[in-house]
């Protein structure tokens, strides 16, 4: 006990007599990292639909640009006064934000804090058999921390320039000089704040959880009987930790090139828009340089975590032990480690020397060696397994599909001279979609069907969820898919009417088709949002383990009390020992005692 | 449904996706050109054979392991499948083929197309070699540009070299939004920003730059058609982003281009007698 009870302190009071103090204690300022968790998960959810939202807008943009959009259209840009959104349509103003604040939300506000923040708060202390976080202060404020981003992003819609719009890499000078751009005075600002407050929340969270891991440990889980999970979820906190603390240093150096006159990112002199000239002396690319920094690795904190996920769905539901583990585990270590050195992929043709561009060039092309690693042993995985199709499973199945597509797409643009047409032209969104939505949403709507019943001691809906999957998954390829084309067309990102280029006029049914797609996917999510709801209070109760898989989270209560387990758990095995020839059944938890050994606590209670 | 339903939508993964992009390449009658646009640039062709050769080769990875996860799912259901599960946990011998077949693949690619990127953007054309008289090393005579670009919110500006071939003297020619090049020529553009980032985007050419403000870049190419396409601002510069848009008018010579050039010329002496100042 001795290495799992550091975190066990004296806040798991009994819960009869709850006060209003206690409600609070344990409910809004909890310590409990499930608790925490599904704060994340909640609010996180929450997000995605104004992320989703806001995409629909840019769809409605470019399927009938300048068209009133039915309904929401009038209410919304009625103008009233209003310089900006005149007659109903969306004005080249409001097109702008839209797709700098849909990636802001998606990437700031639901994929980074619904991998490490919900599903790595509720599920390492679960799956490495710890009580609780190391620091669950900590793990409170990271949570907290979210709050004033989600307050500053949510204001900066509604003061000058209705939110920001200098794109969510918010280059310089656009970003940086007030002038440039109706949106870059206060939402500019307020939107730097709110990064800075998620860069903070991402660091307390990436701190506590490489100590949870390295510290925390069931007796018998050696690192290599750690679920790949844990494994993704350790690896994500090590970039976190090495790569934030530049990103939150170049927004700092940002907000005093706004604010205090500071010339980091503006070169000597710069007149934009009748500015002030500019004091200088900066230059415009280093901000790219560390923002890239770490948005490169970020771009892995958005998927390592999922593959880990998707890793573990898949063993359970093919029955069958997980293939080439430590490969698996090398791969993801891989990944990161290039992770740190290709950020300059996204400057290829930024001004950067192009024999810089040489290096990250050559860096990003293995990149896609640890991929194909992965997603070799995900099919030898199902390879001879009994596969259950189970809505986690099609979600993770799915993933792997998407990511196989999302992952080639990446050649394309790792190709210096391939990248010359190709960069900042659909086919960069169409890759990263596939990676993002179709690759990690995708995993993340299977780990919620996956662990739902340990979170709610419930099962969702497997007919709807099912529906939803299907739906989800037509939808989702009809809107990104034909986004390749587009770019294979040199199609242009973040153009709010890219039809009067006579290159690109023609692509209009194509993008209405796209668009249609892209309502029903978010209209299908209704599905998912009805089930999940209704099946927190009504679904099919079940036990500890009702899809007898062999991870540690699955001996403990669903959903777990204070504390998690009410036995010590001692890991006996790998989590992948299905099909094992050792026991009758088809799964061997890694709790459960081999037959010749002598009694031990391992018995659940 | 079933786990043949769920096999097939697998299935129809890469049959739509390979389906699809054979569609867009076909260029059936009656349909505008659904995918790369036509080249008219003589250093153009090769990114074009490179792009399509990673598209031959990802587009045969994406259906091989498109159908093996068919094949997989089809096979292995847990109520057809009657064996019991494979209890393995790995095969080394698999696992360095499959890491060491991609790791040769990628090499490959990344040497393959070294040549392809320096010529696009480290040799300039050279007006002579140089005193040593080899090429490509320090001392060669690098091509002057022809044309001076300025991007700005949200118009592109041009500032031809005039008679004597120098930049900033009194007998250039100053214009917006169209710029006019000569053909079978190769022609060396020197861009640069007045305020924010924008990039200078010829699709027909396959030439994109960024543009910096505080540095100067240089691109060039050797256009092989007369016509008239689309600069496009391929970076965001703000709001008005989406109608920077400028007009590339390739001449069909060299002569045409120089008779341009005078007439444009004469036409702004005439009508302006504040040539030195500067555009604001």
């Amino acid at each position: 006990m001795s290495t799992t009870s550091v975190a066990s302190h004296g806040h798991a009071e009994a819960h009869s007599s709850m006060g209003v103090r206690d409600f609070v204690r344990t409910y809004v300022f909890s310590l409990d990292h499930k608790i925490i968790g599904l704060q994340f998960l909640f609010s996180t959810l929450l997000w995605f639909l104004v992320g989703g939202l806001l995409a629909l807008g840019i769809r409605w943009q470019l399927a009938w640009p300048w068209e009133t959009m039915p309904v929401i259209g009038p209410m919304l840009f009625s103008g009233g006064g209003s310089a900006q959104n005149m007659g109903g349509q969306i004005s080249p103003e409001f097109y702008t934000m839209l797709f700098t604040m849909h990636a802001t939300v998606m990437i700031f506000l639901v994929i980074i804090p619904i991998l490490a923040g919900a599903f790595g708060n509720y599920l390492i202390p679960l799956m490495i058999g710890a009580d609780d976080m190391a620091f669950p202060t900590l793990n409170m404020l990271s949570y907290w921390f979210m709050w004033p981003a989600f307050i500053c992003f949510g204001a900066s819609f509604f003061v000058a320039g209705n939110g920001a719009a200098s794109g969510w890499t918010s280059y310089p000078p656009l970003s940086s000089v007030p002038e440039a751009a109706p949106s870059s005075g206060d939402a500019q600002t307020l939107w730097l704040l709110a990064v800075t407050s998620v860069g903070v929340a991402s660091m307390l969270g990436s701190v506590n959880y490489m100590t949870t891991i390295i510290q925390m440990r069931a007796p018998g889980m050696t690192m290599f009987r750690l679920p790949m999970t844990i494994w993704a979820m350790f690896i994500t906190a090590l970039l976190q930790a090495f790569a934030l603390p530049v990103l939150t240093s170049a927004g700092v150096m940002q907000l005093a090139d706004r604010l205090v006159g500071t010339g980091f990112f503006v070169p000597e002199g710069l007149v934009v828009n009748n500015s002030e000239p500019a004091s200088g002396g900066g230059q415009p690319l280093l901000w790219q340089h560390l923002f890239w920094f770490y948005s490169h690795p970020a771009v892995y904190i958005m998927i390592l975590p999922a593959m880990g996920m998707v890793s573990d769905i898949i063993s359970c539901f093919s029955r069958k032990p997980i293939f080439g583990y430590k490969p698996m585990v090398y791969a993801i270590c891989g990944i990161a480690g290039l992770g740190f050195v290709v950020w300059g992929h996204h400057m290829f043709i930024s001004g950067m020397n192009p024999y810089l561009g040489m290096t990250f060039m050559t860096a990003t092309m293995f990149i896609a060696l640890p991929s194909a690693v992965k997603t070799f042993n995900w099919l030898g995985t199902i390879w001879g397994g009994k596969l259950q199709f189970t809505t986690p499973m099609l979600f993770a199945l799915s993933f792997v599909s998407m990511f196989v597509i999302g992952g080639l797409s990446g050649i394309f643009m790792a190709a210096t001279p391939v990248d010359i047409f190709i960069h900042d032209t659909y086919f960069i969104v169409a890759h990263f979609h596939y990676v993002l939505f179709a690759g990690t949403a995708m995993a993340v709507f299977g780990s919620i069907y996956f662990w739902f019943p340990k979170m709610f001691g419930r099962l969702m809906n497997e007919r709807w969820g099912k529906v939803h999957f299907f739906f989800t998954f037509i939808f989702l390829n009809g809107t990104f898919y034909p986004m390749h084309i587009l770019g294979a067309v040199g199609f242009p990102r973040r153009l709010a009417d890219p039809y009067h280029y006579q290159t690109f006029a023609h692509l209009q049914p194509m993008n209405q088709f796209m668009t249609m797609c892209a309502i029903g996917m978010v209209s299908v999510q209704v599905i998912f949002a009805a089930n999940f709801f209704y099946s927190i209070f009504f679904g099919p109760a079940v036990g500890r383990n009702p899809w007898n898989a062999n991870s540690l989270e699955w001996c403990a209560p669903s959903p777990p009390g204070h504390g998690n387990f009410d036995f010590q758990p001692i890991v006996y095995r790998g989590p992948y020992e299905y099909g094992s020839p050792e026991v009758d059944t088809d799964y061997y938890p890694q709790w459960q005692a081999p037959p010749e050994a002598t009694e031990t606590a391992a018995e659940p209670s | 449904m079933g786990h043949r339903v769920w096999s097939l939508l697998f299935l129809s993964v890469p049959i739509w996706g390979i389906g699809s992009i054979v569609w867009a390449i076909a260029d059936l009658p009656g349909m505008e050109r659904h995918w790369l646009p036509a080249n008219i640039n003589d250093h153009g062709q090769v990114i074009d054979s490179l792009f399509n050769f990673i598209l031959y080769l990802t587009g045969g990875i994406f259906i091989c392991t498109g159908l093996v996860q068919f094949w997989f799912l089809w096979k292995y259901d847990a109520q057809s499948n009657g064996e019991p599960v494979k209890y393995v946990h790995g095969n080394h011998a698999l696992e360095l083929i499959w890491s060491l077949l991609p790791a040769v693949t990628l090499l490959f690619i990344s040497f393959v197309q070294l040549n392809a990127w320096a010529d696009q953007k480290m040799r300039r054309p050279i007006l002579s070699t140089g005193p040593d008289g080899i090429a490509g090393t320090l001392d060669d005579i690098l091509k002057p540009p022809l044309v001076e670009v300025t991007g700005r919110q949200f118009e592109w500006r041009y500032r031809y070299a005039g008679k004597d071939g120098v930049i900033g003297t009194r007998d250039d020619v100053h214009g917006v939004s169209e710029l006019v090049i000569p053909m079978d020529e190769d022609v060396v553009l020197a861009i640069k920003s007045e305020d924010v980032l924008h990039s200078f985007f010829l699709p027909n050419l396959r030439v994109k730059q960024d543009v910096v403000p505080g540095m100067k870049q240089y691109v060039w190419f050797r256009a092989n058609q007369a016509g008239i396409y689309d600069i496009v601002c391929a970076e965001l510069c703000g709001w008005g982003h989406y109608k920077m848009r400028g007009f590339l008018r390739i001449l069909p010579s060299k002569d045409d281009f120089d008779q341009w050039l005078q007439e444009a010329y004469q036409a702004q002496e005439l009508k302006s007698y504040t040539l030195d100042e500067d555009e604001e």
